[in-house]
Parts: structure tokens; sequence; C-alpha cells
């Protein structure tokens, strides 16, 4: 499949040059807004060229887990809404949507940024649960970044709702933010032919041969890593990936404030 | 009990703010936003396009197919659980009961037309939001269209009657309440959604349509407006205000 396409794009890689006429590293322009719905404790907005999601968080007074009984945790969901593209379907989450919550979910997790145990209300009894949501308004390819680049903007933009006598009164929310040590930006590098590229586009992701999806803190240690796509990759290529993935972290984590 | 003045402080007659928004989505056939206070509905028209499974095929026209469903972070109390519930279905069957007499799909044989309504925020009013985002989708994915659908909901608060109830009013404990949403064809006077929670007399009711139809002439310039900005902007593009 996508023969053509695929040796057009290849071409255009001999030439130093993509579909759109970007470099290999270069980003479609990123836009990012929080506090997108009133509804959410906390909610981002992220676009990058086409793609467009919006990521909200809601709050919840669960128990623990048997067997963390002093701490609270995070849950993160995706929805590939049929709204926004025609290739997405009505139904529960297929592979792509598990897979991209999974591995926004791992980043923010192995990051250690937050300490699950201040989310502990009471040992053994209620804890904090920080839901996380992804929703897609418009698909235009590379999701997994735009995803977690929002679900870090909208942890950063959430508040916790008022907390009194066992009940959760999310009509009121307090000043009281999450606590972030650090957060992870997340950035996946593409293999095509012998090129890596950074922010594929549509066309770009029919053809992929392999996916790194690597996920790095602001001292630049990874946290969490995702290899995709059905070809193998080589040592040489795992190290320019992560490379190329967290010097592009550097330049991300600026928008986030 | 007599509900003098509204809690939002609103006329009996006023709605909340609306706004509106044609070709949100560059990746669908026709997409819209619409909303009303702190209600805002997506819309996105895919299709005519080929059915699956076949079976569903009607080969002497096309179907309409509407999808409603609330955004786990939806609503202003806890987390909706993704997935459909019962609700959503019955407001699905409904919203494509409220669109289709606009509609003539005889020249789309097997096809369907999808509509899938997503919404990022609720709060009172969302099956009349989708409604009319979703007339307006309709409108820009090119499909012909006797007339556009224009949605509010109206009601009775104690003894006043209103429109556009917001959550204040719906959950209103001083007195009964009466909760009607409403769809138009503005240009026809006729009515193609009708549902009611609580009670009221027939004579209320003719005149509590009355003031709907009045809301769903100012939806429906509103619409038209939105329309015809996307369409002398030119090119589709993304909302530069999200939201």
């Amino acid at each position: 499949m996508y023969k053509e396409l695929r040796s057009h794009i290849i071409k255009l890689f001999g030439s130093d040059t993509r579909l759109d006429g970007r470099r290999f590293t270069d980003f479609r322009e990123i836009k990012l807004e929080t506090g997108v719905t009133n509804s959410a404790e906390g909610s981002a907005r992220v676009s990058i060229g086409n793609t467009d999601i919006i990521v909200g968080i809601k709050a919840e007074v669960k128990e623990p887990f048997p067997d963390t009984q002093d701490e609270g945790g995070i849950m993160v969901g995706a929805e590939l809404l049929p709204l926004s593209s025609p290739d997405f379907e009505l139904g529960p989450p297929g592979l792509e949507a598990i897979e991209i919550a999974r591995v926004v979910d791992r980043g923010i997790r192995e990051s250690k940024s937050l300490d699950f145990k201040k989310l502990c209300i009471k040992e053994g009894e209620k804890v904090w649960m920080i839901i996380i949501d992804i929703c897609t308004i418009n698909h235009g390819g590379n999701l997994i970044d735009a995803s977690a680049l929002a679900a870090v903007a909208a942890l950063k933009d959430m508040r916790f709702p008022k907390y009194e006598d066992d009940k959760i009164d999310y009509k009121e929310k307090t000043n009281k933010k999450l606590e972030l040590k650090d957060f992870p930006i997340t950035v996946t590098a593409i293999k095509i032919g012998d090129k890596i590229i950074l922010d594929p586009d549509l066309d770009e992701e029919k053809v992929i041969d392999a996916r790194l999806t690597v996920a790095s803190l602001s001292d630049g240690t990874l946290c969490a890593l995702q290899k995709g796509g059905d070809h193998p990759l080589s040592l040489e290529d795992i190290d320019k990936m992560t490379q190329l993935a967290v010097e592009k972290a550097k330049e991300l984590r600026k928008l986030i404030k | 009990m007599v509900y003098k003045e509204r809690l939002n402080g609103r006329k009996f007659d006023e709605t909340r703010k609306i706004e509106a928004k044609v070709g949100i989505i560059p990746r669908a056939d026709g997409s819209a936003m619409f909303s009303i206070g702190n209600t805002v509905a997506y819309a996105a028209v895919y299709g005519p396009r080929n059915l699956h499974p076949k079976f569903l095929q009607d080969p002497s026209k096309g179907i309409l197919r509407c999808n409603y469903n609330m955004m786990p972070f939806s609503s202003f109390g806890e987390r909706v659980r993704p997935g459909g519930s019962r609700r959503s279905k019955e407001i699905s069957l409904v919203t494509e009961k409220a669109l289709l007499p606009v509609l003539d799909l005889n020249e789309y044989p097997n096809s369907v037309v999808d509509v899938f309504i997503e919404f990022p925020q609720t709060e009172a009013g969302s099956r009349c939001a989708g409604i009319s985002a979703a007339a307006m989708a309709l409108a820009d994915a090119g499909l012909v269209m006797k007339d556009l659908i224009a949605a509010v909901s109206v009601g009775k608060v104690d003894d006043k009657l209103v429109v556009d109830l917001d959550y204040s009013e719906e959950s209103y404990e001083d007195g009964p309440v009466a909760d009607i949403p409403v769809a138009m064809m503005p240009n026809h006077d006729k009515i193609t959604l009708l549902q009611m929670d609580g009670l009221i007399s027939r004579d209320e009711l003719k005149k509590v349509i009355e003031m709907a139809k009045k809301v769903c002439k100012e939806i429906y310039t509103i619409q038209n407006k939105a329309l015809k900005e996307k369409y002398t902007n030119g090119a589709k593009t993304l909302g530069e205000k999200h939201v």
C-alpha cells in the first residue's frame, strides 16, 4: 500500500525536504491553550498543524488500591472520536487509542513528577484519583505528541475541587494545585527509509517503517519509551532518535507555563 | 410560591449568550460549533458515504445516523463514563428525527450521512445545542436542505413560562418545573422535536411553543450568519478562539 506516496516522500528526503516543505526535525505550528472547559478541574487544548486535541481532567475520591493503601493515582483514557476523522469509528477504544493512553500514562507516571502519596486523604480509605481524558477534535497526524503535551498542560492547569464531609463539591474549585516536581515532554521520532523525522503528518504516518516515542525530563533523562512500527531499529537509530527527541523536548518544554 | 425573577437574572424570554461557528473540523465534510451559555456543542458530518454493515443499507435512499456524546470531562458534576448510555442513545434517536425532515437523501441509495455531536462542556440544553450545531454542519457539508433546524429548550418554572432553562432552573425545588426541548424548521413553522418532562396545561404548552418559535428564529439568524461567515472568509481554518 501507498507505494507511490512512499517513493515520493523518500525522493523528497533526498533533496532534504518533506511533503509540506518542512525540515526533518521541524514541527508544524503548535498552539497551546489552558482552561478551555470550565466543567473540568483542569484542561488544555493543543493543536499541531491540523491536529487538534482537548484534554480534560476530573478528580474523584476513591478507595485506594489494595497494594498501595497510602497512595492516590492517575488514570488516562483516550477517545479517538469519530467526529475527528473519517477513519475513526464508534465503539470501545481500539488498539490505537489504548496505546496512546498508555504511552501518555507511562510518561507521567514514570517521570515521578507526581507524588502519589500526596494524593492520599485518609490511608486505607480515601484517596484522590486524577482522571485524564484525551479527546481528538481533528486528526492530522502525530496524536501521541499532541496528547502528551495537552495532558501535561492540563495537569498544570488543574485545581482541586472543594472536599468536605466526605463529599466533593464540584461547583467550587479551590486554589490547590497538583504539586509537580518536573514534567515529561514526549516526542516521537519516525523512521522512513534511512531518514529520521519528527512530527509526521497524515501522509507520512501512512508509510512509516518504525517509530520511537521518547518521554524525557527537564535534565534530558529518559522516563518512558515506546517503539512502534513493523520494522526493526538499529542501536544507531535509537541513539539518533532519542537525541533528536530530547533536543526537541527542550524546545517544547518552553510552551508549558 | 411565585417565581418573580429568574435565578440567573435573565428576562423570562431571554436566552443565555449564543455563539456559532462553521468549519471547525477540517477533516469532516461539514462541521460547526454552537454554544449557549456554558453548553458547548461540536458537530461533524461525514458523508454521504458507504454504509457498512451492508444489511443496514436502503437501496431506495440514503440514511441519516446521529450520535450524541458527552466528553468525559464535560459535566460540572462527576466524570461521565465514556461509551454510550441509554440516555445518549435516546437523544441520538430524537436528534436524527429532528434533522431528517429538512434533508433529501433520495439521491444517495445505500449510503449513510453520519453526524457526530460532541460536548466539551455542558450545562442544560445540550440536545438542543447539538441539534442547532448539527444543522449548520449538514449545511456546511453541502447537503440539499429545504430549511435549517434551530432548537431551544423552553418550559415552566413554578408559575412562569421561560426560555432556555439552565441548571439552576432545571433543578428548581420550590415549585414545579417543566422542561420542553423544541426543534423547529424556522422558515416553515414546523416542529421536528418535542419532548417534555414535567407538568403543564395545554394552554400553557401552546404559549410556550410560541415563545420557542421566536427564539428559534433568533437562533436561525445566528446560524445563517455563521454559515455566511465561513463562505465569505474562504478557506476552512481552525477557530482562533477555542471552545
